[in-house]
């Protein structure tokens, strides 16, 4: 034990494993809590352009409605419902539930794609309210 | 209880208060799992506000959020979720950066950067509020 660098053992690295569709989830659910991180700028953009002005305003709505804007907001619906729905799914894991090998699967692929119909759904929802005036 | 030990006086929780790595004990998955619950109701209220003001004009949007039951679930929204995001953040630098001092560094920045956001979002709902 007099050498510093003693040999220890590495703790396994994730790409000798085989990417399984939880643990592929669990990765994703880490990236879309850090793209909504930053993401926050453009929510304090928002709030603050208002508090700046008319004008101030007026640019970011239209930075927003344009098509990058756009592509930005329904790309944040998604990580933010993708995010919601593991949150929920860890809910439930932390009171020891759904830990069957068969649940989790099943639960996995619901992460998948109940967060995608979510997002369509509040968008269509979302631009037939606007266009139609109704809000 | 639990304790096999009859002569210890102390509870599980006092055990745990104060431990961990960042000698916090279990505050942080505490807070982490308030505010991820407090966030899902928000966090829809805050898409619904997003689309009601949509199309709206400066002063439609300006008196949209000076209405006190939407100022306040703004509030709301963005004090759990800047909380929320400092935690996780927190926990992937803890996981992730090595050495001491970089690990710190970055642990900083995090309090500052969510810190900031958090300041810039509810001074100007105030602001808005409070007749622009």
């Amino acid at each position: 034990m007099a050498s510093k660098k003693t040999e220890r053992p590495l703790s396994p690295h994730l790409f000798i494993y085989k990417p399984m569709l939880s643990m592929t989830l669990s990765v994703i659910h880490r990236a879309t809590g850090m793209a909504m991180y930053f993401g926050t700028l453009v929510v304090a953009w928002w709030f603050m352009s208002m508090a700046m002005g008319a004008e101030a305003y007026e640019f970011f709505a239209w930075v927003m409605g344009s098509w990058v804007g756009m592509i930005v907001l329904v790309g944040f619906t998604w990580v933010l419902f993708h995010h919601m729905f593991g949150g929920i799914k860890h809910f439930f894991w932390d009171f020891g539930k759904g830990f069957e090998l068969e649940t989790v699967e099943h639960v996995a692929k619901l992460a998948v794609v109940v967060p995608v119909c979510a997002t369509i759904i509040v968008w269509a929802f979302g631009l037939m309210l606007t266009s139609g005036g109704a809000l | 209880m639990s304790g096999s030990d009859k002569t210890d006086m102390r509870t599980p929780l006092s055990k745990v208060r104060g431990h961990g790595s960042a000698k916090e004990g279990t505050s942080h998955f505490w807070e982490q799992r308030l505010t991820a619950f407090a966030n899902i109701p928000l966090s829809l209220f805050f898409m619904y506000a997003v689309f009601a003001m949509a199309g709206k004009s400066y002063n439609e949007a300006m008196a949209f959020i000076a209405h006190p039951f939407v100022a306040v679930m703004l509030l709301l929204f963005v004090v759990s979720s800047t909380y929320h995001m400092k935690l996780g953040m927190q926990m992937v630098i803890e996981d992730y950066v090595s050495g001491e001092k970089k690990k710190i560094l970055m642990l900083m920045l995090n309090i500052f950067f969510s810190a900031a956001v958090a300041l810039a979002c509810i001074f100007s709902i105030l602001k808005i509020s409070f007749g622009g």
